[in-house]
């Protein structure tokens, strides 16, 4: 079928559209290193791997403390966000009767909307006087897991629910006519394959997670700190950048564009881990 | 969908898996519950037609939130404009015209990728240099509606061409066999059978755009009056909310209350968006 | 056909620039701290239906940002929670109203009183049980602002500390996030803004304002100047403000908008 000039134009203009996308990302690649020069110059870049610790007004930008807290308050949000939001797409797609199943994901979206500084304000005034209950101070990597694991689980959600929809319905009956019980269709039929899907969405949860900024400040308690436990304060990147951004000056300015850079620098490698799963499988 | 409850659930492990979904779905309807139950108490009575269509004053303390209503649909307004049709052309593009093997189609999925996962405050800092002082728009709404555009895209793209790509070969093999033309193939066939995943990468991006709070205040700015062009500064919903609860002192009755307001729109919008992609993309094709 | 769009598209955006400029005669812009913002809001709000025609947009961004924008000629003013450091002096500041800064505690936590020496102790991580100082046994939360801010720096500076020096629990941005943080851990300890806690105390949030050497944390006290602990909010121009900048600032520190800055809970300066 050799294509016809409309279509050969049609391609055309879309792959031009299409690209915007990379000049989008290598813009802002620019704009970041573009802007953190004055902290990388004369080998100062050393000093954010072995500075005694953030204390910018005295020349030292240990980033170290703050990469490993954003990196755990991911993981752990992570770890209760995905199972449980894809429960909660199988309980859209299969479990729930058709009423419930839409109100239900009527409120994931619901959810997936509400403002960070709302998830922030609740876990201030609710989650953080429980948690200090507990052990004080109460603004922990534990109030930043959960409120995290709360934000990215309607991403998690929607995105496999939509995935479970596309997968065609002779591949269950099969499953059927063999006499599966109805969890192993769920779990090894379904599921694997939605897997597309689904590791899209747990894609887009984790980089979610990584880059959420307000909810986490209000949280977690902002302390520049390797955390002894999960109880500890910590500080995220993002909510570093926040609340130093308006206030710094030259290179701890520069710094701040670094830490932007860095993350951006994990969202990559997770991209590209993202790439192995999927090929593996 | 509900075909699937036919299955027979007599074995134990079917039980088990049964209860933790239900159980999952008990908690997070439970913490909807909860959430929605203390944004309530605090912040309902607020709400009332007058706080809907009159002007703030005293800081947002007393009076309404007009203003800051028509600033976040002008801004939502924009950034779907922009961002749907780029995004869907780009998804189509990504899934019917190129080879799975293209080094440019993998250049701008991984591109793509990493967008979605660029942190908020990034896109602040970014869309303030770039859109407000390269481009000289300012803080404008304008401003906002294309930094939140660059954020929404990647969402809408990669769900897009996600489900695009679930839908099987065979019918476009069919279709081409029928004589259709790419086109016809996209609008009638594919397009239809990729919704779910459409629909859901649409909401998926209103509520992320209603949600950001760092980046428009960054971009589309502080300015609390009604907006008299896109190219004037205006306060979204979000920012609002922020500047009422952590900023002014008093203001927590109206954040509560601007909150509620901001689900409202949310269920509004989200509505229209379903019904209208249920009714362009009206020729389903179940898998039955 | 698109392309041609595009082109049209691109031309035509200096010329909406343009005719957005045309309207900056009558626009006074004031960006910078976030704590001055609310008032500025107001005070805008008024000085435009005083004068119609007129616009004030306000925009955040922080005291520093105010500063280099007042200086790079980016806003017509710039609003800053501090007095002018002795470097700063080459911009011109305007006084509105002043500030005091307080420590509160949990309202069930049964000390009444702390010395300086105390506060010093505590924030440095020497005293980290409330038995220590005569309340409960009870692990104490000490709550700090983070680095740049104002409050910080008069916090330290009054208590003669340096930044490194303070071992804090929590690290707070703005005041509600201080007065929330404290008002749900009963072990904590933390400074805010005078009026804001003021406010939300006699709104009923479980809070309660300190004394300093002696003086009770009241807004009064600050008018009266035997509050130890205040800053100043202030305007600043890039030179000796004229015109339509004139007459705001005149308008700001006038008796007309007392209500205002007491709306916020600051205290007006006689001037």
């Amino acid at each position: 079928m050799s294509p016809s000039h409309t279509e050969v134009w049609l391609s055309r203009s879309l792959w031009l559209l299409a690209s915007s996308a990379v000049a989008l990302l290598l813009l802002i690649f620019l704009f970041l290193i573009n802007e953190s020069r004055l902290a990388v110059v004369d080998a100062h870049w050393l000093r954010f791997f072995n500075s005694p610790g953030w204390f910018p007004s005295a020349g030292q930008f240990n980033l170290w403390p703050m990469l490993l807290a954003t990196v755990l308050a991911t993981v752990g949000a992570l770890a209760l966000a995905v199972p449980m939001g894809l429960a909660a797409a199988l309980f859209v797609s299969f479990f729930a009767p058709a009423p419930l199943a839409t109100t239900f994901r009527r409120l994931l979206m619901l959810l997936a909307g509400i403002p960070s500084v709302v998830y922030g304000l609740w876990g201030l005034t609710v989650l953080v006087p429980l948690i200090t209950r507990v052990a004080p101070p109460g603004a922990s990597l534990l109030a930043a897991m959960l409120i995290l694991a709360v934000m990215i689980l309607p991403t998690v959600a929607l995105t496999s629910e939509a995935a479970l929809r596309t997968v065609p319905v002779n591949y269950w009956r099969g499953g059927q006519a063999l006499g599966l019980s109805a969890q192993a269709i769920l779990l090894k039929i379904a599921l694997p394959a939605a897997r597309t899907g689904i590791v899209a969405g747990v894609l887009l949860a984790t980089t979610r997670a990584l880059g959420e900024t307000m909810a986490v400040l209000m949280v977690a308690g902002n302390v520049v700190q390797v955390p002894g436990s999960i109880f500890d304060s910590v500080r995220v990147l993002t909510a570093n950048i926040a609340l130093e951004m308006a206030y710094a000056t030259d290179a701890h300015r520069a710094s701040l564009y670094v830490s932007s850079l860095m993350l951006t620098l994990v969202v990559v490698a997770i991209v590209l881990l993202g790439r192995r799963l999927e090929a593996k499988q | 969908m509900t075909a699937w409850r036919s299955l027979a659930s007599r074995r134990y492990s079917d039980h088990v898996l049964g209860a933790l979904v239900w159980l999952s779905a008990a908690i997070i309807a439970g913490f909807f519950v909860w959430l929605l139950a203390d944004m309530a108490s605090q912040g309902l009575e607020r709400v009332s037609w007058d706080f809907l269509t009159t002007e703030p004053e005293r800081s947002g303390r007393r009076g309404g939130i007009a203003p800051m209503l028509v600033s976040t649909l002008v801004v939502l307004a924009i950034t779907f404009v922009v961002a749907v049709p780029l995004g869907l052309a780009t998804a189509i593009w990504l899934s019917e015209f190129t080879r799975a093997n293209s080094p440019s189609a993998a250049a701008i999925r991984f591109s793509l990728d990493v967008l979605a996962g660029v942190p908020s405050i990034v896109y602040g800092l970014f869309g303030s240099a770039f859109f407000c002082v390269w481009l000289g728009l300012g803080y404008s709404l304008l401003a906002g509606g294309l930094t939140l555009a660059c954020m929404v895209l990647p969402i809408l793209i990669r769900t897009s061409e996600a489900g695009l790509a679930a839908v099987p070969d065979d019918w476009r093999q069919g279709a081409a066999a029928l004589g259709l033309t790419r086109w016809a193939a996209l609008r009638y066939l594919l397009l239809p059978a990729a919704a779910p995943a459409l629909t859901a990468g649409l909401m998926l991006g209103i509520g992320r755009a209603l949600a950001e709070t760092a980046v428009l205040l960054f971009t589309s700015g502080y300015v609390d009056r009604m907006p008299a062009s896109w190219l004037d500064s205006g306060r979204v919903l979000a920012v609002h909310i922020f500047d009422l609860s952590m900023n002014v002192t008093g203001g927590d009755q109206a954040a509560y209350g601007t909150a509620l307001v901001l689900l409202a729109l949310l269920l509004v919008v989200n509505g229209l968006a379903i019904a209208l992609s249920d009714r362009w993309l009206a020729r389903r094709i179940t898998h039955a | 056909m698109r392309v041609s769009v595009l082109i049209a598209l691109c031309w035509s955006l200096p010329l909406i620039s343009v005719s957005a400029t045309a309207a900056d005669a009558n626009k006074l812009t004031l960006t910078g701290s976030s704590t001055v913002a609310p008032l500025a809001l107001d005070l805008g709000k008024r000085f435009e239906k005083l004068n119609p025609g007129i616009r004030v947009d306000v925009q955040a961004g922080g005291s520093s940002r105010g500063l280099a924008d007042a200086r790079a000629g980016l806003a017509d003013m710039g609003m800053v929670s501090r007095a002018l450091k002795p470097e700063e002096s080459d911009l011109s500041s305007y006084v509105l109203a002043l500030d005091g800064i307080t420590i509160i505690l949990h309202k069930s936590n049964p000390v009444k009183a702390l010395s300086n020496e105390q506060i010093v102790a505590i924030y440095t991580g020497q005293i980290s049980n409330w038995k220590t100082v005569g309340g409960k046994d009870l692990p104490i939360t000490v709550v700090n602002k983070a680095e740049g801010r104002s409050t910080l720096e008069l916090f330290l500076q009054y208590f003669k500390l340096k930044s490194p020096d303070v071992k804090a629990q929590v690290v707070i941005g703005d005041n509600q996030q201080g007065i929330k943080t404290v008002s749900g851990n009963p072990g904590a300890i933390g400074y805010v803004s005078i009026g804001a806690a003021e406010f939300e105390e006699e709104d009923g949030t479980p809070i309660k304002l300190l004394p300093i050497n002696g003086v009770a944390a009241t807004v009064a006290n600050v008018r009266n100047r035997s509050f130890p602990l205040s800053r100043p909010l202030v305007l600043v121009t890039r030179a000796p403000a004229t015109g339509l900048t004139k007459r705001f600032i005149g308008f700001a520190q006038s008796r007309h908008v007392y209500d205002l800055i007491q709306d916020q809970f600051f205290v007006p300066v006689a001037h």
